[in-house]
């Protein structure tokens, strides 16, 4: 890895794009890990330490090329190592698989088949990171250049063609073509509004007022989604690259990404970006020896949820108190310091260079009749692949979740998945073959929002998790809108009182009644679906809401107030383990004889449960012996 | 070209404003009365109470806006009081009088929207957080010693550091126009959040109520009335004092 001295004509960018290419060609073997954060956490940096001790141990160090690049996607599996040329992909690499890789894989070119991936449906195993089921599935425009890619390094950002569109933008189109281009190719905002991009940058490129400033919102805050996060850490520059172009064709100079100081990673890669970008004379003064200026800065916010909304983070960006404003004005007419300000999402960025090197037509091609391209889904909760996963607009919920996902984990049925984060709705089985476009989630009564996709299976209690998204609304809610602040409190003391047996029929009515109100009367994107979660579960399991308040039965089990448990007596062998982990001592019998749970003193903890070799212990709810 | 330069209607109403007026001030203007507790003449609109909400746009396809905040355009269709509209006003004054029962400002407006039933678990805050008087500090008295701090339920307005602050006056002007604390409602006993027992009767219950309270924070320290002794802030206090004298 080393420095890229400024570049001052499109030539020279041309020139080293030649020599980085060549230089890569005749390949020197080589080991890719992903540093993902999903991967860090299941010990990437340990592995790669690892690789690193090993190959200086035996001499390889310069004969053999180690990698650490951004996310892969396939979390679940994760660390992921390939390796080149053979493209051979070993998934949950452990420090103690290292020795073995490098021996047979890198020096001999065999396959460990003990490390290869196995298709849990199918039982084979598969060699090629392609054709792993997971990736097969998609379409992968933005993520795919995550796992060539070493994100600190410039130079194998350029080698893959990186900085190009930027070039040819500054080079051979006017702002005016850039913006039909992007508006002919139909790209929305990826951040959950959908409002189509190219649109939006007119308005900007028109309105008179200098400077014009272009903001990158990295505020990514749904509980489960890191999609922004992951291309911001993995592929920083072709975010920059987006910007740039971006800035050329509103005319701005100075431009902003916006991210959570909890990403503390995509703050330290970004801003490494930015530097080597600067130095490299593909942002700052005069880039690529045009007449065109631009320049990034990074701000970090400190985290609170509504920042994502573009109103709400100008406030916060100028150093005001985060909290939304009315529209209009738009922030593409008076944004930042009352200028003209774009706003676009990370994932939105990203796109562009693409738009720009393959063309508007290319990007239309992909994707349903009224959204276009491809959207990058963070898919977790109770499925076996979680991961991210990037498909083409209007791809069915049931491929995302059972072709790409592999499905519910230990056999379990599908009860709902939820879309768009926090304030969106949670959809049944019946709705699994609902196309994922904008128009069509909207019907449905849910969002497309940044791009969350949370599994949930049998063991899921729908009014729980309108109360715990609803908790979180309230939590997060600014407070500016009485609606909204007052509405989400008095929701989530509604919900609780269903949860916890004191509902009633007539706390359907009123829940329904608040929550259309709050959605009818709140100003941003927040307020307007507070009651998303709570209206969607309502819509369709409302009859676990009755459950719960006629029956006091939480089938699910979930809901603590209403299960209790106990140990069957036909299947106790009195081993005494669930006596030994019970914390508050409720649990009482005599060696080799049935052991009692002592219902006063039990507090539902389930570590009885979990512990029975025997399956013993059961969750009993409502009325049920 | 004419000053007033933007044209639309007002329920079905065809009505010319200057450009810049916000939906509420076109309403008031033409005598549609729109309810709302944030909003003051000679302060800048904020948009918090969500009472002054209204319909836009085609009827199929309507959005909802707060009037005060959101600009009249051309050509622009406003519905002020379609069921939806009053069916959500009724549903926030309910949420308003359930929290701040202590109002007379909002167990009037409540009543006059129909509001016959508290259904929300009964609290006692005094505050609606509408910012009027961090408006009204910052805009008109020129101080800026108030202002929002925290978040979601942790919301409040405090002075800087929850300490005296240098700024404050002690005008009272924030006292004069808070919707919350300046009328006192001291009908509602303890099993019920709803008064409506003086509808129309205004202000009669504030003349038997001998005393102006607010419900800032103590270490406030903006309070007129230190250690409980209030000074003159208002007529209806001067009065009383000559009265006493």
């Amino acid at each position: 890895m080393s420095k890229v001295e400024a570049i001052r004509s499109f030539a020279e960018l041309e020139d080293l794009h030649g020599v980085l290419v060549e230089r890569r060609q005749g390949e020197r073997p080589r080991i890719s890990v992903c540093t993902g954060t999903g991967c860090v956490a299941c010990g990437a940096t340990k592995v790669v330490e690892t690789f690193k001790k090993i190959l200086d141990e035996k001499g390889l160090s310069d004969s053999v090329e180690l990698k650490s690049t951004g996310c892969h996607g396939f979390c679940e599996m994760g660390p992921l190592v390939t390796l080149g040329p053979s493209g051979y992909f070993y998934p949950s690499v452990r420090p103690g698989d290292v020795q073995k890789i490098i021996e047979r894989t890198v020096l001999e070119g065999e396959i460990v088949e003990e490390l290869l991936y196995k298709d849990p449906q199918t039982g084979e195993k598969v060699e090629h990171e392609a054709e792993v089921p997971f990736y097969k599935h998609q379409q992968r425009i933005i993520l795919a250049e995550n796992g060539h890619l070493d994100p600190n390094d410039l130079e194998d950002f350029i080698a893959i063609g990186g900085y190009k569109a930027l070039a040819h933008t500054l080079g051979s189109m006017s702002p005016d073509e850039v913006v039909d281009s992007v508006t002919r190719s139909g790209l929305a905002g990826r951040g959950g509004a959908g409002f189509l991009t190219g649109r939006k940058w007119d308005i900007a490129r028109r309105q008179p007022g200098e400077p014009k400033y272009i903001v990158c919102n990295a505020d990514e805050g749904d509980p489960g989604a890191y999609m922004d996060r992951s291309i911001l850490e993995g592929n920083p520059h072709r975010v920059i690259e987006g910007m740039g172009i971006g800035a050329y064709a509103i005319g701005a100079r100075q431009g902003f990404i916006y991210v959570r100081h909890e990403y503390p990673l995509a703050v330290e890669r970004i801003t490494k970006a930015i530097d080597d970008a600067r130095s490299a004379c593909l942002l700052g003064e005069e880039i690529l020896g045009t007449g065109f200026s631009f320049d990034l800065k990074v701000v970090r916010g400190a985290g609170a949820f509504v920042c994502g909304e573009e109103t709400a983070l100008i406030a916060s960006l100028e150093g005001h108190k985060g909290e939304p404003r009315q529209r209009p004005p738009f922030p593409a007419e008076s944004g930042f310091q009352g200028k003209p300000t774009i706003i676009n999402n990370v994932e939105t960025w990203a796109n562009v260079p693409h738009i720009i090197n393959n063309g508007p037509d290319w990007y239309a091609a992909y994707g349903s009749k009224d959204s276009k391209g491809t959207k990058i889904f963070s898919l977790v909760g109770k499925v076996n692949n979680t991961g991210l996963v990037e498909v083409p607009m209007g791809t069915s919920i049931r491929s995302i979740v059972f072709d790409i996902g592999g499905g519910i984990p230990k056999g379990k049925a599908f009860k709902a998945v939820q879309t768009g984060g926090p304030a969106g709705g949670c959809l049944p089985a019946e709705l699994l073959d609902l196309p994922i476009d904008f128009e069509a989630l909207q019907e449905a009564g849910t969002i497309m929002g940044s791009g969350g996709l949370i599994v949930m299976d049998e063991d899921t209690c729908m009014v729980d998790v309108a109360r715990y998204f609803t908790k979180f609304l309230e939590e997060e809610s600014c407070g500016k809108c009485y609606s909204c602040r007052k509405g989400t409190q008095r929701m989530r003391e509604l919900l609780d009182d269903i949860c916890e047996g004191r509902g009633t029929m007539a706390h359907l009515d009123l829940l329904e009644e608040l929550g259309q109100a709050v959605n009818t009367a709140s100003m941003c994107g927040l307020g307007q679906n507070a009651a998303t979660p709570m209206l969607s579960t309502l819509r369709y399991f409302r009859n676990e809401y009755i459950e719960h308040i006629k029956d006091h039965n939480c089938s699910a089990g979930v809901c603590t107030a209403l299960i209790r448990y106990k140990i069957l007596e036909d299947l106790c062998d009195g081993c005494a383990a669930c006596a030994k982990v019970c914390p508050v001592e409720a649990i009482t019998g005599e060696k080799d004889q049935l052991h009692v749970i002592d219902i006063e003193a039990c507090v539902k903890c389930g570590t009885c449960l979990e512990v029975c070799a025997k399956d013993a212990v059961v969750v009993i709810s409502g009325g049920g012996e | 070209m004419s000053y007033m330069n933007i044209s639309l209607t007002i329920n079905g109403l065809h009505v010319d404003v200057p450009e810049g007026t916000s939906i509420l001030e076109a309403a008031q203007t033409y005598g549609i009365n729109i309810p709302t507790l944030c909003h003051l003449d000679g302060l800048s609109s904020y948009g918090a109470c969500r009472l002054c909400i209204v319909e836009i746009g085609p009827a199929e396809n309507p959005k909802v806006v707060s009037s005060c905040t959101y600009r009249c355009e051309e050509g622009m269709e406003v519905r002020t009081h379609t069921k939806r509209i009053l069916d959500t006003r009724k549903i926030i004054l309910e949420l308003m009088v359930c929290s701040t029962p202590g109002s007379k400002t909002i167990q009037d407006l409540a009543s006059a929207h129909g509001v016959i039933q508290t259904r929300f678990r009964p609290e006692n805050e005094d505050c609606i957080l509408c910012g009027l008087c961090v408006r009204m500090c910052a805009e008109q008295m020129m101080a800026g010693a108030i202002a929002f701090a925290g978040r979601g339920p942790d919301r409040h307005i405090t002075t800087p550091f929850d300490e005296l602050s240098e700024l404050c006056r002690h005008c009272g002007g924030c006292m004069h126009v808070c919707p919350a604390c300046m009328y006192r409602c001291m009908g509602p006993k303890a099993d019920t959040t709803l008064c409506s027992a003086c509808l129309n009767l205004s202000p009669s219950c504030v003349e038997v109520y001998d005393q102006q309270q607010c419900w800032m924070p103590p270490s406030c320290g903006t309070c007129v009335r230190p250690e409980g002794n209030y000074l003159p802030a208002t007529g209806l206090i001067i009065e009383e004092e000559k009265a006493t004298e």
